[in-house]
């Protein structure tokens, strides 16, 4: 039986579908079969992310209204084994979803697979209450910035009040935090929420911190996910991220500015 | 710039950070109240309005209505704000 992650954060930008596209291929990296889906309908973006974009024939709104089969739809990686795609429609709307029909398909999944990450649109409607309305954890996806943070809460406001975990008195939702974008050097000179106030504003586990990195925008114009660029800091803190949710217990890094030396600094100011 | 701000390395700590941190603080504890609030409580707040209204003519934004949540008990706080400013004629007619 799947566990359901939804990827979420009120705020459109912070990271989510990069986010959704890293962890679950660190999830399945970790041997774990893991499936993502695209709950932005109409704004269809992880296939690209993922790199799948030309591999989609159908897709989730076809899966929901029968007209095609979820082994149809699902895009098997070529880089990762255990994990699929599940991409969403480009031309309809968000009214598309219905709670029966997200429902059915994610019960098919949960037999099969052993994650299923929701990939939430922004904002509070239609997408972004489907795609957490079945979750299991919810991963918060935050920028240390004030209007990602007030959204974070309002987003856990909504989870905390209609999820069906909520709705049917369940054990709640477990939450995690999600730093990304974060700037050790920004927050050292004061110009940044840093890491404590973020937690202490939100007050939910700290799943990991991404540090600011040119490597995810570089993932993304070519099509990978940049938890598999090792090479990089934000790639790496995706895989930590992943082994704490797994229950690993992995020391968070890159939370300090790397000191740099007169010729960088010479550099930097003259550019 | 100068030759001396060219070298100087450390630039002026800034205190953004430590006012996103307050405003944050006061805007969620403010949105986190009224995100516990029951749902009972706009409704009370509408009828509240109504019959103040039978009395006193005031605008719709001029009532404000808490649930407080304590220990033991709760707090219901009502707040109106009335549209005469000077002490009722009658208080006056004595002096």
């Amino acid at each position: 039986m799947a566990k359901i992650i939804v990827m979420s954060s009120g705020k459109g930008g912070v990271g989510k579908t990069t986010s959704s596209a890293a962890f679950g291929t660190g999830l399945a990296l970790k041997g774990y079969k893991t499936c993502i889906i695209d709950f932005d309908v109409g704004l269809r973006n992880l296939d690209i992310i993922m790199g799948c974009e030309r591999r989609v024939v159908f897709d989730f709104i076809n899966v929901i209204h029968g007209d095609a089969r979820l082994n149809q739809a699902l895009i098997k990686d070529k880089r990762v084994e255990n994990l699929f795609i599940l991409p969403t429609s480009q031309t309809r709307d968000k009214e598309a979803l219905t709670r029966e029909g997200v429902g059915h398909v994610l019960e098919d999944l949960r037999r099969d697979f052993d994650y299923v990450i929701c990939d939430s649109p922004a904002g509070i409607e239609r997408g972004a209450l489907m795609a957490l309305y079945f979750a299991d954890h919810a991963i918060i996806v935050t920028n240390p910035e004030v209007s990602s943070v007030r959204d974070s809460d309002r987003m856990l406001g909504v989870i905390q009040a209609k999820s069906h975990r909520a709705e049917n008195n369940l054990e709640p939702v477990r939450e995690h935090l999600l730093i990304t974008r974060y700037d050790p050097a920004r927050v050292e000179r004061g110009e940044m929420l840093k890491l404590a106030d973020v937690q202490e504003l939100l007050a939910i586990p700290l799943l990991g911190v991404i540090p600011e990195s040119p490597a995810v925008l570089r993932a993304s114009n070519i099509g990978v996910p940049v938890v598999l660029d090792e090479q990089s800091n934000a790639g790496l803190a995706y895989s930590d991220a992943v082994a704490r949710f797994l229950g690993e217990s992995v020391e968070h890094r890159f939370l300090k500015a790397s000191r740099k030396g007169l010729l960088d600094r010479l550099i930097r100011r003259i550019a | 710039m100068n030759i001396l701000q060219f070298f100087r390395t450390e630039r002026r700590p800034s205190h953004a950070a430590a006012a996103a941190k307050e405003r944050l603080q006061i805007v969620l504890a403010h949105e986190r109240a009224s995100r516990d609030a029951p749902e009972f409580l706009p409704q009370l707040q509408h009828e509240l309005l109504a019959v103040i209204k039978k009395y006193v003519t005031i605008d719709d934004d001029k009532v404000g209505v808490k649930l407080q949540r304590e220990h033991t008990c709760s707090i219901l706080e009502v707040n109106v704000e009335l549209p005469f400013a000077a002490p009722p004629r009658r208080a006056r007619a004595g002096t």
